[in-house]
């Protein structure tokens, strides 16, 4: 199967825009559609054990160096769910057929970059498939070519080739002590030549590389331009799993497969994580914007997953995972809601709304369910990572960061109850009459997204003993 | 007979002059020459350091094909007037005026902190001493996948961001 979730979107992508072809064009959606649903079939039925793996027949012929994990595996499935949640909420969004042929190009193309940067286990192939992810982002958030997505285009670049360069810089200098740049090799190397400067500067700019591409504080300030600036559907497949992949899976790899969890990187990510979770939830309360909002949230929601890691313990690093999922889920959700609001109201400013779940009750509940879930109210699929990410904390002796965590919790119940009250609770704001709620396009992906985190939630016993702490188990061991 | 070290020392100087250049630079046109003799410098240290092959496709891309694309992309563009060029050009020149200064201080203290190599390198082949013909064509199938797709969405980014839209 890894082959051809590499193999697959690339043919169609070439398929899609063969010149003999351009009637494909019309049903491209779909296409894409079907991709992206086979991914995630395919990805919850080998998780849960239900079928063999079909597509490794194919794995002889075609030789990739490519490795399924259990972690790529939830990695895997939440790509194919953001993937489906923004195609269809670009169906909703972009009117033009061509564009939204273009858009769907690019979100195939993301999606093998993030199939591949799931799958990898060497450091260069990481790099090349981080790359493409990053090129399609530029472009998906310039989209509507307008004076704001190519601003915040251009500060993705800008951020993106400083990362870029920290990235290459690294890998330059493990090549020098490593006889290839795969994982294993790597870390081996690293245990040979561990109190090295060069060495200890390689595993350093790997670092600040990831946390730039993850928008952890103090490498935060492309994000929120990033995230607010892009079209709807595009926000959507950038909070909801671009950055995810990009920084954050990709930190949980590198930390766990070349890096020592618990050493000195895991003290350095610890701190990072506490600021960003701070940071996120203030910077989040001053915002009237709702994309930003949800942008500064993202941050927030980062730091914790990062405290999971840096705790280094089984439990905090299931967490992280079982945290990088749900998020990934709400966050995508939210997003969808706030395309659902604007593309109703014509307007992100949450100033200039109220009580509209009167006249959008679907978007109003899905809404609560995301927001509660990242809250970490019980008993959604937010609250168990959050709980078990604070109980590895205090276990592992980081009680500061466990009471900080808890604390972060009660501040993005803050922000969110306050956006819930500025956008959807009181009396109908005067000019709102004429609102109604989102289309079928919207609706269906919001509410999926909604069941999703309310079943992660409900079914959380056999989703904990069965997939995530074996993961958690993997990856520090 | 002149040490290499200051040959490859003042190669490395200029690279960094250029490239500075190429960044400050509010004529697009310079920008594009500077960013081909950055290039190119770098291909002369690519080479001096053994790297033929990696030379070779510095100075054929870089410095040659993204080049001409560039300077194909500015003669459709229109050129500012004199007097908004001189205005932005000391605008640049007050924001950025410490930039060549902040090279030479960090070369100076590079050079007099002179950090020691204590790696302790792994006993037989390493990766950066592999033939790169081998490396491209035997064992980084995946990578090169990975360019083809870099390239796609670099095509399609042109095509969308470039092409004039049918309604407003």
């Amino acid at each position: 199967m890894p082959t051809l979730l590499i193999i697959l979107p690339l043919a169609l992508l070439l398929i899609l825009n063969l010149p003999l072809l351009r009637a494909a064009r019309r049903v491209s959606f779909w296409l894409c559609a079907v991709l992206a649903l086979a991914q995630v079939v395919a990805t919850a039925t080998h998780m849960g054990g239900l079928i063999p793996d079909l597509g490794a027949a194919f794995d002889p012929y075609i030789v990739l160096q490519l490795r399924m994990t259990g972690l790529s595996e939830v990695v895997l499935l939440a790509i194919g769910i953001v993937v489906l949640a923004s195609l269809f909420t670009a169906r909703a969004m972009i009117a033009d057929h061509d564009e939204r042929f273009k858009f769907g190009n690019l979100v195939i193309l993301a999606m093998m970059g993030l199939n591949g940067t799931a799958l990898l286990a060497d450091l260069i192939s990481l790099y090349v498939f981080i790359e493409i992810t990053a090129v399609s982002s530029f472009i998906l958030i310039a989209f509507d070519r307008d004076s704001d997505g190519l601003e915040g285009s251009f500060k993705y670049i800008i951020l993106s080739a400083v990362a870029t360069a920290a990235l290459l810089a690294s890998i330059a200098l493990f090549m020098m002590v490593s006889p290839d740049t795969s994982f294993a090799a790597v870390r081996a190397a690293l245990a040979v030549s561990q109190h090295s400067f060069y060495v200890n500067l390689a595993a350093g700019l790997l670092l600040c590389g990831l946390f730039v591409k993850g928008g952890l504080v103090p490498f935060h300030w492309w994000l929120p331009d990033a995230y607010s600036s892009a079209p709807a559907p595009a926000s959507v497949l950038l909070a909801g799993i671009i950055t995810k992949v990009s920084g954050i899976y990709a930190l949980i790899v590198v930390s766990t497969s070349i890096l020592t969890v618990g050493g000195a990187a895991g003290e350095v990510i610890m701190v990072l994580g506490i600021v960003s979770a701070i940071a996120g939830a203030l910077l989040a309360l001053g915002q009237r914007d709702m994309k930003r909002m949800l942008a500064y949230s993202s941050v927030s929601q980062v730091g914790y997953i990062m405290l999971g890691l840096g705790s280094g313990t089984a439990l905090g690093v299931a967490g992280a995972v079982f945290h990088f999922f749900n998020h990934a889920i709400f966050k995508s959700l939210l997003f969808v809601n706030a395309a659902a609001v604007e593309g109703s109201l014509g307007t992100r400013d949450m100033d200039r709304m109220g009580g509209i779940a009167s006249k959008m009750p679907v978007t109003g509940v899905t809404s609560i369910i995301g927001f509660f879930s990242a809250a970490g109210i019980p008993p959604l699929a937010g609250f168990w990572s959050k709980v078990m990410i604070i109980i590895a904390l205090w276990q592992a002796g980081h009680q500061t960061a466990s009471v900080v965590a808890v604390l972060v919790g009660v501040l993005t119940l803050a922000y969110f109850l306050s956006m819930q009250r500025r956008v959807f609770f009181g009396r109908l704001r005067e000019g709102l009459g004429e609102i109604r709620e989102a289309r079928m396009s919207i609706l269906v992906p919001a509410v999926s997204l909604a069941l999703i985190t309310v079943a992660a939630g409900l079914f959380f016993k056999p989703v904990f003993s069965k997939i995530i702490m074996p993961v958690g188990e993997m990856l520090v061991k | 007979m002149i040490d290499d070290l200051v040959v490859n020392a003042a190669l490395c100087m200029l690279m960094t002059a250029a490239a500075i250049w190429t960044v400050v630079t509010v004529r697009l046109l310079r920008a594009a020459i500077g960013l081909a003799l950055t290039s190119a410098l770098l291909t002369i240290v690519m080479y001096r350091f053994g790297s033929p092959l990696a030379a070779a496709f510095e100075l054929s891309v870089c410095a040659g094909l993204i080049s001409v694309i560039f300077v194909s992309a500015i003669t459709l563009t229109s050129r500012l007037s004199s007097d908004r060029l001189n205005q932005r050009e000391s605008e640049v020149l007050r924001r950025f005026w410490f930039l060549p200064l902040l090279v030479i201080i960090a070369g100076v203290i590079l050079y007099k902190t002179s950090i020691p190599i204590e790696i302790i390198a792994f006993e037989g082949k390493t990766a950066a001493q592999d033939d790169v013909r081998s490396i491209i064509w035997n064992t980084r199938h995946l990578d090169l996948i990975g360019q083809i797709a870099i390239l796609l969405a670099g095509a399609i980014g042109v095509v969308l961001l470039f092409k004039e839209r049918k309604h407003g």
